[in-house]
């Protein structure tokens, strides 16, 4: 089953990427990248079955990294949201010169 | 040995469910318009994904999966989509122009590409010492020592103690981050 644990996380990366490319909610893409947080922490859980338990403790930093990261993430779009009404990308050009 | 069998026919048939499960899940995910909707839809990728870890042997990841995951961060989410209101028809029309689809495709076709060459080219397979899987089968066979968490646990507090206590710097870190960013200035100045 290593085999297609391993494939079901590039499918599911993948599929985050392409959310990433193609979406232009704030909120969303922040969701994706949980999604490919997600894919790497199930490859990580794969190859524990092989290589020791020593993978599920790196899965364990990165639900902490996603948690802290989702945090300031969604505080970032709240502010962001109170300065121009909307979370959508198209309106947040300040940095575009 | 039949019995054996039926369990290991049973075993890829719920691995194969689930992954496919979670594949369309995350399908549904990305091309939903609502972000409601593609909240729910990822959350259905994240419980596919913690049963998936109960059938990799990793029973106490799966259980922080459900707490963690479902239960504290995609709760956060839907709190924000829900405060913000984001349900408005003028948000919804969020995709990107022609171009963004076109190079999106082809990002995620290249991707994918890869994943069957390293496939092809049986590079797991490769990857794997021959001895390792047997070693991993005996392990699997006997029981072991302090349950499911004891494996987990010892190198978090021996070799990862550093990185442990690093970890409750960020957290804290992050909630200073997210009082002062969703704070409402108030000397407006």
């Amino acid at each position: 089953m290593l085999v297609e644990a391993l494939a079901l996380s590039a499918v599911l990366f993948t599929i985050g990427v392409v959310g990433v490319l193609t979406r232009r909610n704030a909120i969303i893409l922040f969701m994706c990248i949980e999604l490919m947080l997600n894919a790497v922490n199930l490859s990580f859980v794969a190859l524990s079955t092989l290589y020791g338990a020593t993978g599920q403790v790196f899965v364990v930093f990165t639900m902490t990294v996603a948690a802290a990261e989702a945090a300031v993430g969604l505080a970032i779009i709240i502010a962001i949201f109170r300065h121009t009404r909307s979370v959508n990308l198209q309106n947040i050009n300040l940095l575009k010169g | 040995m039949l019995a054996n069998q039926f369990h290991s026919l049973f075993y890829a048939f719920g691995f194969y469910l689930f992954g496919l499960v979670a594949i369309a899940s995350a399908v549904a995910f990305v091309t939903r318009k609502s972000p409601v909707a593609a909240a729910m839809w990822l959350v259905n990728v994240m419980f596919c994904l913690a049963a998936l870890y109960v059938m990799l042997d990793a029973q106490f990841i799966a259980a922080m999966q459900v707490l963690v995951y479902t239960g504290a961060i995609m709760v956060v989410f839907l709190f924000v989509i829900m405060l913000l209101n984001l349900g408005h028809p003028s948000e919804l029309a969020d995709a990107r122009g022609r171009w963004g689809y076109i190079f999106a495709t082809f990002i995620g076709l290249v991707m994918l590409a890869e994943v069957m060459a390293l496939n092809r080219a049986n590079t797991i397979e490769r990857m794997i010492p021959p001895d390792l899987a047997a070693r991993a089968a005996a392990a699997a066979a006997t029981p072991l020592a302090g349950g499911i968490i004891g494996p987990v646990a010892a190198p978090l507090f021996n070799e990862y103690l550093l990185a442990f206590e690093l970890t409750s710097v960020l957290l804290l870190a992050a909630i200073v981050g997210a009082v002062v960013l969703g704070k409402r200035r108030t000397d407006a100045r």
